[in-house]
């Protein structure tokens, strides 16, 4: 089965995150193809390089950044979302005349029409959290 | 093929960004030629509510957009009675969403259906992507 997700919560503060990584893994695991994951409101959170969680705990984005070499995934993060919280990548960076961005290597931003995109060709959308 | 898109909102329009974000969604995804529906349950009834004003908490209002959603042939606009009710709210607190009907010489028609949960249950499930905020 095609399967797209779209993750509504940030990293570490709702569980969704962590679901969404653990759902992706099984449905792999089971041969289904992920289509894309679309990272909107504070979902684009776990796109960014800069966090540091503790050594002794998971690291979300590193997990989808592993998930997205090995098996190629679509990993988009909403413009519009990413905008309003500060979650820029290089070319934004320099667009929006900033002095820093921090998306991670294996995710790419785009806007929300990937999302709808997803719901067409998708046989299931599943969504994370909200 | 066009899919059936149904946005469930749950929240109410300010305190949480959902409300906001999920119209973002609704307005982009009108042009994708899909059959878009909209619910509104739980506080998400409080959305279409008439005469807001957000001047006290310094946020934009963006409580217009919801008329214009006609305009983006967005006309299929559920609200559930119950939630309406358990909150003391009646279809004359909300706003009136017309759209115009190009088959029938631009006919003004509502876009509001109010129906029962149990009703809303059987549109939901007629629906092939379902989005929820």
């Amino acid at each position: 089965m095609k399967i797209a997700l779209q993750i509504n919560e940030g990293p570490y503060q709702h569980q969704a995150a962590d679901s969404a990584i653990q759902f992706t893994k099984a449905a792999l695991a089971r041969g289904h193809e992920i289509y894309r994951v679309f990272f909107y409101h504070d979902g684009v959170n776990n796109a960014t390089r800069l966090a540091i969680p503790p050594q002794d705990d998971r690291n979300i984005t590193e997990q989808w950044i592993a998930l997205q070499k090995e098996h190629n995934l679509d990993l988009v993060v909403c413009i519009a979302a990413a905008q309003r919280r500060g979650m820029i990548d290089e070319d934004e960076m320099k667009r929006q005349g900033k002095d820093a961005n921090n998306i991670a290597e294996g995710f790419r931003i785009s806007g929300l029409g990937q999302l709808i995109d997803a719901g067409i060709e998708a046989d299931r959308l599943i969504v994370f959290g909200a | 093929m066009s899919k059936k898109f149904m946005y469930i909102n749950r929240k109410a329009p300010y305190g949480t960004i959902y409300a906001l974000e999920s119209l973002e969604v609704v307005l982009i995804g009108a042009a994708f030629d899909q059959d878009v529906s909209l619910a509104f349950i739980g506080d998400g009834v409080y959305q279409l509510t008439k005469g807001q004003n957000t001047k006290g908490i310094g946020q934009k209002s963006f409580s217009p957009v919801y008329m214009a959603l006609g305009d983006y042939d967005v006309n299929k606009i559920y609200v559930e009675k119950e939630s309406l009710e358990e909150r003391g709210l009646t279809l004359d607190d909300l706003q009136h969403l017309v759209w115009e009907d190009e088959d029938e010489d631009y006919a003004e028609k509502d876009s509001i259906r109010l129906v029962s949960r149990s009703e809303l249950s059987d549109v939901l499930d007629d629906q092939d992507v379902v989005l929820s905020f």
